[in-house]
């Protein structure tokens, strides 16, 4: 006969008893670690919203919120609209593949009306809101600034696209959320003809 | 008259040591302490840099006392937590003195346990057979992070609104579960009411918790092993015949009054602060935060409060998000291995090398340079300098290993010197 192990009765009773225990712990962890995700009611407050766009003018930024997130409106003048095709080359991204948009902002302005580009003021880093720094090349954003989007936070930069610019910390373009236009003057954030 | 007095006093010091022998039976009074004061020996050579952990012991029980005393008039609500603070600094009766000293506590802890970890890189107070103190040690310092950075949300001021979602965000750095992870520590798709109240629980009641459990630890582990001194000599290896340590003397009386003068030159300039400067001129109370919290507005220049900002620095050093997560979470995880990186025998700055001395001197400088670039806007020439001292911050322990092994020390005495 081999020589005994010295495993008992008794010790299998006694890890079988602990493991016994020790999964009834962490059964009830469960509920605990559950109560932490997003209620019932945080999620029912996702609704769309609807925006007049018609009275925002040329350049200017309008903000609005929605699900808690900063939405930025941004009304792009013709300038602004060709100062885009020239920052390809400061770009990490620019023809926004690693970057979240519906695919009928997956284009070179990354909007469905080239005037209008709506995006998240969210930026992709940190969470801060990039500020609008809409003038060409001021002192501290240097020669090379075209215009766009500068986070306080961190540094990082976005042009007049939300795109990304190399060499800073956030990591993907600024998130385009699903929207559409309800009617010439009217946007709706929050649903699509795609998903809605 | 003056015997029947003598005889009265008698009778109450009898009562009272055999109302002493009744708790001995049924408690260990005595024993505890004798074990922790009266006859726990601390060497004779301590100097300043050993007040610093009872001043912490200090700071604690104050952040205790004065949190319990706002929390009897703050609303931990997105609609209410604002107004209510400002409740406590016009309304109530002393509020604002309650909040203050609360407020400039919480920094005032930073600094004296900043200094308390400094006095352990001078003296070697994390080597053995003190590892598990040191390492205690850090896990209360990680608790007071923690505990830093949710009260520094319940005021629910515009700092204290970004300050939570940059923090909150650092986890959706992290690959694949990132998103989830963010969204389950705020319990909603932004900071929010829901993210406010789950803060405040944490902030009065879970960290709270450990941090105290943690502490009495520290001080047991410490109580077990002895305290270190500036000679990093150990005292229990010379006893008296009496078998007591013939360099130390007993905690209390000795080191308690003059803990007591310690103490009181720290109340002094705590109450200086409080008194005279308690935003310190927005470093300890940010003015983003006079404020309410906004979620439309990033503040033009958002910083964390300055005992974050080395950490901060280097997070923003690094030009990719998951990498500068990465970074700044080394660099707070990196102290708990102290203990075995240096492999130097000498424990204090005395008796060991150069090598030693400049790398922790050059250490000590980049802490403070890196909690200055913290605080400073993201151009790019802070932003180069962020990566220098980010490399000499990494160096210092990186390549401890190397140099402490290296080094050329001096004989150490057999007992502590004056």
């Amino acid at each position: 006969m081999a020589e005994s192990t010295g495993f008992t009765r008794r010790h299998f009773l006694t890890v079988a008893t602990a493991v016994t225990g020790g999964v009834g712990a962490i059964a009830t962890a469960v509920p605990f670690a559950l109560s932490f995700k997003p209620s019932a009611r945080a999620q029912a407050l996702g609704a769309p919203v609807e925006v007049d766009v018609s009275k925002i003018e040329l350049g200017a930024l309008l903000k609005v919120e929605w699900r808690g997130r900063l939405i930025y409106i941004l009304r792009r003048s013709p300038d602004m609209l060709a100062e885009l095709k020239k920052d390809a080359d400061l770009l990490r991204d620019p023809t926004s593949q690693d970057s979240t948009q519906p695919s009928y902002a997956q284009n070179e302005y990354r909007s469905i009306r080239p005037e209008f580009l709506v995006m998240e003021g969210v930026c992709t880093h940190l969470g801060c809101a990039p500020a609008p720094r809409f003038e060409v090349a001021p002192v501290d954003l240097g020669p090379t600034w075209p215009g766009g989007f500068y986070c306080p936070c961190h540094g990082s930069k976005f042009d007049l696209a939300g795109r990304v610019f190399t060499g800073v910390p956030a990591p993907t373009n600024l998130t385009v959320p699903p929207y559409r236009f309800v009617n010439d003057s009217t946007i709706q954030i929050g649903s699509d003809t795609e998903n809605s | 008259m003056a015997s029947t007095e003598a005889d009265v006093f008698d009778r109450l010091g009898r009562g009272l040591r055999s109302l002493g022998a009744w708790i001995d039976d049924r408690f260990p009074m005595t024993k505890l302490i004798k074990e922790h004061a009266t006859e726990y020996y601390a060497s004779k050579n301590f100097n300043f840099w050993y007040g610093f952990g009872v001043i912490a012991t200090v700071v604690l029980v104050m952040q205790l006392v004065t949190g319990i005393f706002l929390t009897m008039n703050y609303k931990p609500s997105s609609d209410d937590a604002f107004a209510s603070v400002e409740y406590i600094m016009r309304d109530v009766e002393w509020g604002w003195l309650i909040r203050y000293l609360h407020s400039t506590g919480a920094s005032a802890f930073f600094i004296v346990v900043y200094l308390h970890m400094f006095r352990g890189l001078l003296y070697g107070s994390y080597k053995k057979p003190r590892e598990l103190v040191w390492i205690i040690g850090m896990f209360i310092y990680l608790c007071l992070m923690a505990e830093a950075f949710f009260g520094y949300l319940l005021p629910w001021g515009n700092m204290s609104y970004w300050g939570a979602q940059v923090i909150v965000s650092l986890f959706g750095a992290i690959p694949v579960i990132g998103n989830g992870l963010s969204e389950w520590i705020r319990g909603d798709f932004y900071i929010s009411d829901i993210t406010l109240n789950r803060f405040f629980a944490f902030h009065v009641i879970a960290v709270p918790l450990a941090l105290i459990g943690l502490v009495v630890v520290h001080i047991m582990a410490l109580h077990e092993v002895g305290s270190n001194n500036p000679d990093g000599i150990e005292i229990k290896e010379h006893k008296g015949k009496d078998g007591k340590p013939i360099d130390g003397v007993a905690f209390h009386p000795y080191h308690t009054s003059k803990d007591l003068v310690i103490v009181i030159v720290f109340l002094i300039l705590f109450s200086a602060v409080v008194f005279f400067a308690p935003d310190m001129g927005g470093y300890f109370l940010e003015h983003a935060n006079f404020e309410p919290a906004n979620p439309l507005q990033t503040p033009p220049h958002i910083a964390p409060v300055w005992y974050f900002t080395p950490f901060y620095a280097m997070l923003r050093a690094v030009p990719d998000k998951l990498l500068g997560v990465v970074f700044m979470g080394s660099a707070v995880l990196l102290p708990f291995f102290l203990p075995w990186l240096d492999r130097c025998r000498v424990k204090s700055i005395r008796y060991r090398g150069w090598m030693y001395k400049v790398s922790l001197m050059v250490f000590a400088v980049t802490f403070l340079t890196l909690g200055y670039l913290g605080l400073q806007q993201p151009t790019p020439p802070v932003v180069v300098l962020c990566r220098i001292f980010t490399i000499l911050y990494f160096a210092f322990f990186f390549l401890m290993p190397f140099y402490s092994r290296a080094e050329k020390t001096k004989p150490v005495p057999a007992r502590v010197t004056p």
